[in-house]
């Protein structure tokens, strides 16, 4: 077998894994390594495997000093470009880490360094998400009386709008659900909690559907479409600029895009 | 609620609407502390946005489009042959709790025709107010209305309940005001605008000393004029804007394009277009006075009465005052930085920050986002490569506009293109 300085550390896609096998890299003084997520398994020839074990201690013995050696700005920038499941981003993190806890002062807005422009970069492109997701959520009511939506953000970013839904709707239940990642956010009044759901077959999200929704489900969502009909000023019509605020993939979850 | 008499009242207040521009739900600082609905602290948001690329943030409807009033300027006026229509208080409260209960809103956009007399409408726009926040227990943003002519009591009461009130002075000129709504006049407006802004003052005043006190119109006043309806000036419509900000301490002054509504003489008719290009450069105008630092007469003045179509207010200004130039990135103040054609306020902070670290160059600025294609001309950074030409502003201008496309081509270039 070939001898190779690269590690492979292969940890469980959580934040809190990554920050184990931040934990270990700094330990070991490891120099070369990549990462693997559980979904993205490949065997490699070269290389030595280390399985990551998420031990909360340590990942938050990571995070204490990530936070001592930046910005709350710059550490919120780690979690959120984390959650940008961008190929290769626990490298540039990792990069950014080491830089950081050598740097004698934050060194979050040193944008002529390439690797904090990078992140902040990364950090950016996730925050627009988040931005749009709650803009672009959109609740129909249950027969249950849950207030659901469905969502398929391009980054996974539930867990950076759960506080704001949950100081905006205090007094509804509602489900947050990321189809694509096959999780959802359920508030039940009292906190908020990770759920998943099975979702029934042939459960269209983009239908609304009497099985599921309540009569008056449908009357608001003409209402709002109407309205937003209605609203429109057709002599500055702008199509290029509305596609570009509200791009296409989002349409089919939009209920006034629906008609 | 009855659903189709509801659906066609919607249809035709919210149409009557959406002339008034304003969409803004940020700058309030009403939290959810009870768990009742909503919250209105931190940004605003668009929830959607409509084909002529406005935002929709608020639910924006008149609670009626009777009026007494016949303003040539405005779609309501009563000599209009619509469709006339009015919602009941409980309606208006039906429909905004509901959107927002579906993420579809940030809040209520309130305004109305006056029916009867200035305090009748006023009250009820204010009971609509009071029920949301009252009865729904709901802290979502509520941007109401002040009917010129309101009393002082009912203005009071609406900043109790409302995030921002505002009253449209609509036309820049008092003589432009005459002509088209000679039933109205400019102290109408402003009675209500002294009225809301001394108590903001006095609330924020009684506030420092006892901290329960109520918030009053906590995202401030704002105001609408319309643009290119009577054929006044930039300088006359920006001057005028810089008095409002200044003397009743607004927090935005909407520009709205005259949209042809009607065949009155007095009025640009119907088909012409609207002056979108203009707006957009008034708005450019406010921001340099709003966030960069200009004061409005380095823009406008008696030599200079219009702002340049083809190019950008701040760009026209830096071509009037080459004698500024070129700026050095590393060292000039926040000013003097934000004062470059071609950057944002966004670039001229990472700059800022950045330049702490070590001095910037041409690569650090291109990979930092900033947009150098015109700001190359205005300012050295650590570089021994700089524009080293003597161009006059004329010669550097026409180098700018070849070098750069803009969206309203077709505006500035009024020659047929024939084989296009």
């Amino acid at each position: 077998m070939l001898m190779s300085e690269e590690h492979i550390l292969r940890y469980d896609g959580t934040f809190d894994g990554f920050l184990t096998a931040v934990f270990h890299v700094f330990e070991l003084k490891l120099l070369t390594v990549s990462f693997q997520r559980p979904e993205r398994v490949q065997e490699s020839l070269f290389g030595n495997t280390i399985e990551i074990i998420t031990d909360l201690e340590k990942a938050d013995r990571v995070w204490k000093g990530i936070k001592s050696k930046t910005s709350g700005t710059g550490s919120y920038r780690v979690y959120s470009s984390f959650l940008s499941e961008q190929a290769g981003v626990e490298v540039l993190l990792l990069d950014y880490l080491r830089q950081a806890f050598k740097s004698a002062i934050p060194m979050d807005s040193d944008f002529s360094n390439a690797t904090v422009l990078k992140v902040s970069q990364i950090a950016k492109s996730v925050g627009r998400e988040k931005h749009r997701m709650e803009a672009f959520v959109r609740f129909r009511l249950t027969n249950d009386g849950i207030y659901f939506a469905t969502v398929e953000p391009d980054f996974d970013v539930l867990p950076l709008i759960s506080k704001h839904f949950k100081s905006r709707y205090a007094d509804q239940k509602w489900i947050i659900y990321d189809i694509k990642r096959g999780y959802g956010l359920y508030y039940d009044l009292e906190k908020v909690e990770v759920m998943q759901l099975s979702l029934p077959e042939g459960f269209d999200a983009t239908k609304t559907n009497r099985d599921y929704f309540t009569a008056s489900e449908l009357e608001f969502q003409t209402l709002w479409q109407d309205y937003f009909e209605s609203t429109n000023i057709k002599s500055r019509k702008n199509m290029k600029l509305h596609v570009q605020h509200v791009p296409k993939r989002y349409w089919k979850y939009l209920s006034e895009k629906l008609r | 609620m009855s659903f189709e008499r509801t659906q066609e009242k919607l249809k035709i207040l919210a149409d009557a609407a959406k002339y008034d521009v304003s969409c803004a739900s940020s700058g309030s600082k009403r939290s959810n502390a009870s768990k009742g609905l909503g919250d209105a602290t931190g940004m605003g948001i668009c929830h959607s946005y409509t084909e002529d690329g406005r935002c929709v943030s608020l639910l924006k409807i008149l609670l009626t489009n009777y009026c007494i009033f016949d303003c040539a300027y405005c779609v309501t006026r009563k000599s209009n042959d619509i469709k006339r229509a009015a919602f009941q208080v409980q309606e208006v409260v039906d429909l905004t709790i509901n959107f927002y209960r579906r993420n579809y809103i940030e809040g209520l956009f309130l305004s109305s025709g006056i029916f009867k007399s200035a305090d009748y409408t006023m009250e009820r726009l204010v009971a609509v107010a009071k029920k949301l926040r009252l009865e729904e227990n709901f802290n979502g943003y509520i941007h109401l209305k002040s009917i010129p002519g309101a009393s002082d009591e009912l203005m009071k009461e609406a900043g109790l309940y409302a995030d921002r009130l505002s009253v449209n002075i609509e036309i820049p000129t008092k003589e432009g005001l005459k002509l088209l709504a000679p039933e109205k006049n400019r102290e109408d407006f402003i009675k209500p605008m002294v009225k809301v802004k001394n108590e903001i003052i006095q609330y924020q005043s009684e506030r420092k000393i006892i901290k329960s006190t109520p918030k009053f119109a906590p995202a401030g006043q704002s105001t609408q004029m319309i643009i290119g309806a009577t054929g006044e000036s930039d300088q006359q419509i920006m001057w005028t804007s810089n008095y409002f900000y200044k003397k009743f301490n607004l927090k935005r002054v909407y520009y709205s394009g005259y949209i042809p509504i009607s065949y009155d003489s007095r009025l640009p008719q119907i088909g012409t277009d609207v002056p979108m290009l203009r707006e957009n450069r008034l708005y450019q105008t406010d921001w340099l006075m709003r966030f960069y630092g200009f004061e409005v007469h380095e823009i406008l003045n008696n030599e200079h009465q219009n702002l340049d179509l083809d190019v950008d207010p701040k760009l026209g200004w830096a071509l009037r005052n080459m004698e500024h130039f070129p700026i050095d990135v590393n060292k000039a103040d926040k000013f003097m930085v934000a004062r470059i054609p071609g950057l944002g306020m966004k670039s001229v902070y990472k700059i800022l920050q950045a330049r702490q670290f070590r001095k910037l160059n041409w690569d650090h600025l291109k990979r930092m986002g900033v947009a150098l294609n015109r700001a190359k001309y205005f300012l050295v950074c650590d570089s021994r490569d700089f524009e080293r030409r003597d161009l006059t502003s004329p010669q550097l201008k026409s180098i700018i506009l070849q070098n750069s496309t803009s969206k309203y081509q077709k505006i500035l270039s009024p020659q047929l293109n024939l084989f296009g």
